[in-house]
């Protein structure tokens, strides 16, 4: 009988292999895929377009720079001269010579007979102002997520939620202009500094585009804070606010973390807004009522005004490198990391 | 009586932190409607700039952006939804191929914009660009910025924003539908396309959505992938530049030859493109509003 059984096999219960079934699958797949190829792509092409900043010695082709003043100039000009531009050859005198210690200067001269291209000034810059935004947006953010979290009652939570989600999706061109035109004379008539446009006036007008960031991840890492940590205390007779205060926010500590350094990633990476606010004067000074020239925003007004392959080019894509380096070590430690120990807490109950 | 007192205070802060960005984004609407109400006409919409920039209308911005967006969602909104699909329905949580996929659009989603830029002229105009002309014949043609590199930097732009949205779509569709599906003898590519996408529906459109209005306010990926500031006709081909309505905002208010004259035009312009990301934002709000609110029963 055994044995009579094993030779009739019945064939197990098994899924037919279907031809279209298995290309569908691998059409999706592989158009998932590039999303991947692009970040590749990215780390690629922008440091590929940096590197010859780092080829000193190296023989490379100079280009005479047309003598421009250092203003964002007739871009109508640029749009006729534009073809020719790339074809303008032959060296004047080769005085481009980049090297580390022309890079670390406080200078950022790009456009002069003897460029200079000192990164500090920029860098300080972007760092002013983006701490700026985040020192003004965060304590914001992080009480409005608290609001929500614990306090609000439920049409002021349906109310807040999508105007914060709407204030995300204003266009920073916009609130650019917005600080432009009517904050930056506001606050100068306040406070009554030199400067119409400086660092402060771009922290104040970027912390618009930063809150909506750390509100919601702030947000989510408080609701995500297990319901019972809350029921315990309020259970020993703590209050809602205390409930709130020392228990919740701690426990999601990690989580507001993450949302700040979210915020700060995002304004050191913001363009249009710097560009339009904050002077772009490439100066290195503490003091925040100084017009300032970030990184991004250096990109912004010279990119489209330099000749491809020159060293000022490289230059700026280096600037380039150096955001994506920034931005995406801030957003891998706030994802990894922190996370990880999110979870870890709140999983080791 | 004094912990009480503290309560009070601690929850009123927060209140009126909440109340403050709320008041922040009305200011911001009521300033720039204000400011742009009297320029903002019908004329105004559908007329060329003239006398330098000075006067006349935004119609070639308006067409621009359009045109922009367009190509940007037919390029984008796809491979956006695909991945989506693939990362929700097929991909493992533990593969590898899956989580670098993962990696990748969490990543993109944190470039800074005008790193798009870069990228979109190392990569699309200077490699892609210069590769085709090359090829073509050697007239430079397409290794210029222009409307088609434009639109593709910025469909990579949003392409995370479309993912995300198209997957929390996807996991709102119950899992018994699928199962349904299945045991009927579906196969997995039926019920994806007959029974998922369907029920999902909502959230594609909602991806779509967000994806224009935040590729309609973006500006610094095109700075120099495209946007021109003045240009005397339409773009006719994918190689042209175009202008651009928040490049028009950004040019008009820091470069034109009199920034005070052209007030009422940068507040008509300004108010022109924040209108249209607005009522697309709130239209999307609306509906993932909708969405969650019947996942939640």
């Amino acid at each position: 009988m055994f044995k009579n059984s094993n030779k009739n096999k019945i064939k197990p219960l098994q899924k037919k292999f279907r031809w279209n079934e298995f290309f569908v699958e691998k059409i999706i797949a592989s158009t998932s895929f590039i999303s991947f190829a692009f970040i590749i792509l990215i780390f690629v092409f922008v440091f590929r377009e940096a590197l010859p900043v780092f080829a000193i010695g190296a023989e490379r082709k100079t280009y005479t720079i047309i003598e421009e003043q250092e203003t964002y100039g007739d871009i109508e000009d640029k749009i006729i001269n534009e073809p020719s531009a790339g074809s303008q050859l032959e060296s004047g005198g080769s005085e481009h010579e980049v090297t580390i210690s022309n890079l670390l200067g406080l200078d950022w001269i790009p456009i002069s007979t003897k460029s200079k291209y000192g990164l500090i000034p920029l860098f300080v810059g972007s760092l002013k102002v983006s701490l700026i935004a985040v020192l003004l947006a965060a304590p914001l953010a992080i009480l409005a997520a608290l609001f929500t979290a614990f306090f609000a009652p439920k049409w002021a939570r349906e109310i807040l939620k999508p105007s914060i989600e709407l204030l995300a999706g204003f266009p920073s061109v916009v609130v650019g202009f917005f600080a432009l035109i009517v904050l930056a004379t506001l606050t100068q008539n306040i406070f009554g500094y030199g400067y119409r446009l400086n660092a402060f006036i771009g922290g104040v007008a970027l912390s618009l585009s930063v809150i909506p960031i750390i509100y919601t991840i702030a947000e989510d890492a408080l609701v995500s804070v297990p319901k019972t940590f809350s029921e315990a205390s309020l259970a020993l007779g703590a209050t809602t606010w205390q409930t709130a205060l020392f228990v919740v926010l701690p426990a999601a500590t990690p989580g507001v973390f993450a949302a700040i350094l979210l915020g700060i990633g995002r304004a050191f990476g913001e363009t249009m807004i710097v560009l339009m606010v904050t002077g772009n004067a490439a100066l290195t000074s503490l003091n925040p009522f100084e017009p300032v020239r970030t990184m991004s925003a250096t990109i912004g007004a010279e990119m489209a005004e330099v000749i491809f392959g020159d060293t000022h080019y490289n230059v700026l894509f280096l600037i380039g490198s150096l955001l994506f380096i920034f931005t995406f070590a801030l957003n891998a430690f706030a994802e990894l990391y922190i996370r990880k120990k999110l979870m870890k807490k709140f999983k080791g109950l | 009586m004094y912990k009480k007192l503290i309560g009070h205070l601690i929850v009123t802060a927060t209140a009126i932190a909440s109340l403050s960005v709320i008041v922040i984004i009305v200011v911001v609407m009521v300033n720039i409607i204000a400011g742009g109400m009297k320029t903002f006409t019908f004329q105004f919409l559908t007329e060329a700039p003239t006398e330098g920039m000075t006067s006349g209308g935004i119609y070639p911005a308006i067409v621009g952006t359009f045109f922009r967006v367009m190509i940007m969602t037919i390029v984008g909104v796809p491979i956006g939804t695909i991945t989506a699909i693939y990362l929700s329905e097929y991909a493992k949580a533990t593969s590898r191929f899956a989580q670098m996929i993962r990696f990748a659009v969490n990543t993109l989603a944190g470039v800074p914009a005008i790193v798009f830029g870069l990228f979109g002229l190392g990569f699309f105009i200077q490699f892609v660009g210069r590769g085709m002309d090359a090829s073509l014949g050697g007239d430079l043609h397409w290794g210029q910025p222009g409307l088609l590199w434009a639109s593709l930097t910025m469909a990579l732009l949003t392409l995370p924003v479309v993912i995300v949205s198209v997957e929390e779509a996807i996991r709102t569709v119950p899992r018994e539908f699928r199962e349904a599906s299945l045991a009927l003898g579906a196969t997995k590519w039926q019920t994806l396309y007959k029974i998922v996408i369907p029920n999902a529906f909502t959230g594609v459109l909602t991806g779509g959505i967000l994806a224009i209005s935040r590729g309609a306010g973006e500006v610094a990926p095109i700075l120099f992938t495209g946007a021109a500031y003045y240009l005397p006709h339409l773009p006719s081909s994918l190689s042209d530049q175009f202008m651009e309505l928040g490049y028009h905002i950004y040019i008009m208010a820091t470069q034109s030859h009199d920034v005070e004259a052209t007030r009422g035009i940068q507040y008509a312009t300004t108010m022109a493109l924040l209108v249209c990301t607005f009522s697309l934002n709130f239209i999307a709000v609306i509906l993932r509003y909708r969405m969650r609110k019947k996942a939640k029963e």
